[in-house]
């Protein structure tokens, strides 16, 4: 079983190391973890991607409140939210492959943001299987390096929010 | 005023008596503002034992325990005694002396990442970064430390900021955290739906866990078990929620309890759990004991529930406070049929030993000990051998029993035995260690005379390792490994290099006479015990 936690915390220096050392300690599994601020500048918001069987899920969860620099956990599954993830990925071309990379792009909706006369950086953003599958179709042509920032979601717009 | 002025001046807010400390160049501001406040400082032998004195006057006095020691080493050594108050849930705030602000994370002498090192060891940790923030910090550690599941505090100080100015000293009076609300008060619906299962059980139980004993909660619990006729069974760190020889308590669960609490466990149709953790001493298969059952689990920490079992009815809140309500639900009352049954499997249950003549038996002679001691005496057992036998046979009757459960820390005896004394001076405090566990804390026998922490100290001699000789025994056939004690000193001189009084027993026949003169006087005595080393807890 899959699922997000979206975990409010106090913007403060060692917050992402204890929030981080609770999975390791407990041997909880991170799949992808992305930290920003939130429009309060002394609030960071921690997505966390986790799996495991449901006591694990719940534990996490549990854990996660008891640290005092945990402010709210919120839990969500994959159908209740929307999730995105932000890729970016450099690539060698050359004259002949070149037009089928433009046509992937353009299919997948991603976008060539640099280039030189041999390699390309594509930019892409959206829900992580098809980060996955974008990226899987590049493992013919000779990838350079890979950056992405892991998942980041909200929960669907509910009139209750 | 300096920051180390201000962190004395919190001290004494906090209503501290005792600091258990050593000090160092990094924490001797501290050290230096202390000297001139009520606040007494005890010059510990080793750092890890500054934590577990502390941990004795907080289980003893219910107040928070206070360590302060030095950076790098001083810190370091300090965690293992954390880490054991976190086990067992004690109260401590442990101040460590950090370098200089700006030299932090350059490696220099006598620096270590000790908020670090120790985070998965304490409910929460503080790094100063400006003195005028010490008074909030303090009060906030203070609060945590002692409030919802109890557990260390550390707080790391810069030695820049011990000397630097404060510019008002203002302790505030209440502590507002958006981050830390515990729950206390328990829901009013579950805890209906606990009394709605009683009425249906024939056969209840509560298992009583360390959590009711830091929630003050023995009366409540005490009261409500009569008013309804339910047995009583304890993990090891429930030793003492009820008197040993009341009817209704049945004696310790777990891989090391006694059969019929064990039995009576199993055999219930409803098991109330509270401030318990279900760790794996106490009940070997948590899954096991929810098949046949209903499962009420009692904590104040939210976690706990569910964590290794899940619970019928899970009810997050304080022991005191949920014993109180539960007492003023209508539930008929009534298990005659049920405690009769309990109390035939005790009878029938009890431990059959046969001691070797030739030596002291550890159980009669723990058992004639609790007996002759002053009722409300505090009895501390070290790990080993010795920890089974104490909790197998020590009767409590208004006293305590103290011990390190969670952790199993051995040289906790005699540390916490000095704090649970400076806590409680009227009380009898009396430590019980084997021969390993005295010799990884013996060099507190200095701090007991220069303090004058009159603790009376047992040491059950086998020249043994006993507890892993014991398991060499059962796992690997006698194969024994590294668990000869071969060089120990000899106890009588060491005594009297310490200018302690010292007694030796080598079998039962003068059990009797040595243990009065034992007692007799509130002074340090050391008494040596020679047992047989090939004795077995099981």
């Amino acid at each position: 079983m899959k699922r997000i936690y979206s975990v409010l915390v106090e913007n403060r220096s060692g917050v992402l190391s204890k929030v981080a050392g609770l999975f390791s300690r407990r041997s909880f599994n991170i799949d992808s973890l992305a930290v920003g601020e939130t429009d309060d500048s002394a609030v960071s918001c921690m997505t966390i991607v986790s799996s495991g069987d449901k006591r694990t899920l719940e534990q996490i969860e549990k854990q996660l409140n008891k640290k005092l620099d945990v402010i709210k956990v919120k839990t969500f599954d994959e159908s209740s939210s929307i999730s995105r993830e932000l890729l970016l990925m450099k690539i060698k071309y050359n004259r002949n492959n070149r037009r089928d990379i433009m046509e992937v792009c353009e299919i997948m909706n991603a976008r060539i943001v640099d280039m030189s006369k041999s390699m390309m950086l594509i930019q892409m953003c959206d829900i992580p299987e098809r980060i996955q599958l974008f990226i899987g179709m590049f493992k013919t042509i000779s990838i350079v390096e890979v950056a992405r920032t892991g998942t980041l979601a909200l929960q669907k717009c509910m009139e209750t929010d | 005023m300096t920051g180390a002025d201000a962190i004395v001046k919190c001290l004494e807010a906090e209503g501290v008596e005792y600091v258990f400390g050593y000090p160092g160049v990094a924490i001797c501001p501290f050290y230096n503002s202390i000297l001139d406040s009520p606040v007494r400082t005890i010059l510990i032998r080793t750092e890890q034992n500054a934590a577990h004195a502390a941990s004795g006057l907080a289980r003893v006095s219910g107040k928070v325990g206070v360590c302060a020691v030095t950076s790098g080493p001083g810190a370091t050594n300090v965690i293992t005694g954390i880490a054991t108050a976190f086990a067992d849930s004690i109260p401590m705030v442990c101040i460590t002396g950090q370098v200089i602000s700006e030299v932090i994370g350059s490696d220099v002498f006598q620096e270590a990442d000790i908020t670090g090192a120790v985070e998965s060891f304490v409910k929460y940790s503080y790094l100063v970064k400006d003195a005028n923030e010490i008074p909030r910090i303090f009060k906030e550690a203070f609060h945590i430390a002692n409030t919802g599941r109890r557990g260390p505090v550390l707080i790391d100080v810069p030695i820049d900021i011990q000397n630097a100015e404060v510019k008002k000293f203002l302790y505030p009076e209440s502590v507002s955290m958006r981050t830390y609300k515990p729950t206390v008060k328990g829901n009013m619906v579950q805890i209906k739906k606990v009394a709605a299962e009683l009425q249906k059980s024939k056969r209840p139980i509560i298992c009583a866990g360390g959590g009711v004993l830091l929630s003050n909660a023995q009366k409540e619990l005490q009261t409500f078990c009569e008013k309804h006729e339910i047995p009583v069974v304890s993990t090891m760190m429930g030793i003492g929620v009820m008197p040993t020889r009341h009817p209704l308590y049945f004696g310790m669960v777990g891989n090391n309890g006694k059969p019929c609490a064990n039995r009576a466990m199993n055999e219930s149709d409803l098991l109330i759990m509270v401030g318990a953790r279900v760790a794996d001493r106490a009940v070997n298969q948590p899954d096991l004991i929810t098949n046949n059952k209903v499962l009420i689990h009692i904590d104040v920490d939210p976690a706990e529930i569910g964590k290794n079992v899940g619970p019928t009815i899970p009810l997050v809140g304080d022991a005191k406070h949920i014993f109180a309500d539960l007492l003023e639900q209508e539930i008929p009352s009534g298990h005659k049929e049920w405690t009769d049954t309990l109390n035939q499997y005790k009878e029938a249950m009890a431990p059959k030993r046969n001691p070797n003549p030739a030596y002291v038996d550890p159980a009669g002679f723990i058992t004639m000990l609790s007996d002759k001691m002053q009722e409300d005496a505090i009895y501390v057992a070290d790990v080993g051998q010795n920890q089974i036998w104490s909790c197998g046979y020590h009767i409590v009757r208004k006293g305590r029993f103290l011990t390190s459960g969670g952790m199993g820390t051995m040289g906790y005896s005699i540390p916490a035995a000095m704090g649970a004394k400076l806590a409680d001076k009227r009380r009898q405090v009396i430590a019980v260690c084997g021969d390993g566990s005295f010799q990884m804390s013996m060099m507190e026998l200095a701090t007991m005379r220069q303090h004058d922490i009159p603790v009376k100290i047992i040491v059950l001699k086998n020249n043994y390792l006993g507890m892993v000789r014991e398991f060499q025994h059962y796992t690997y056939q006698d194969h024994y490994s590294v668990v000869d004690l071969s060089g120990s000193p000899d106890l009588e001189r060491l005594s009297s290099a310490y200018d302690m009084k010292f007694l030796r027993l080598e079998n039962m026949e003068r059990a009797d006479e040595i243990i009065d003169q034992f007692l007799e006087k509130d002074e340090s005595v050391l008494l040596e015990c020679i047992i047989d080393p090939m004795d077995l807890v099981k």
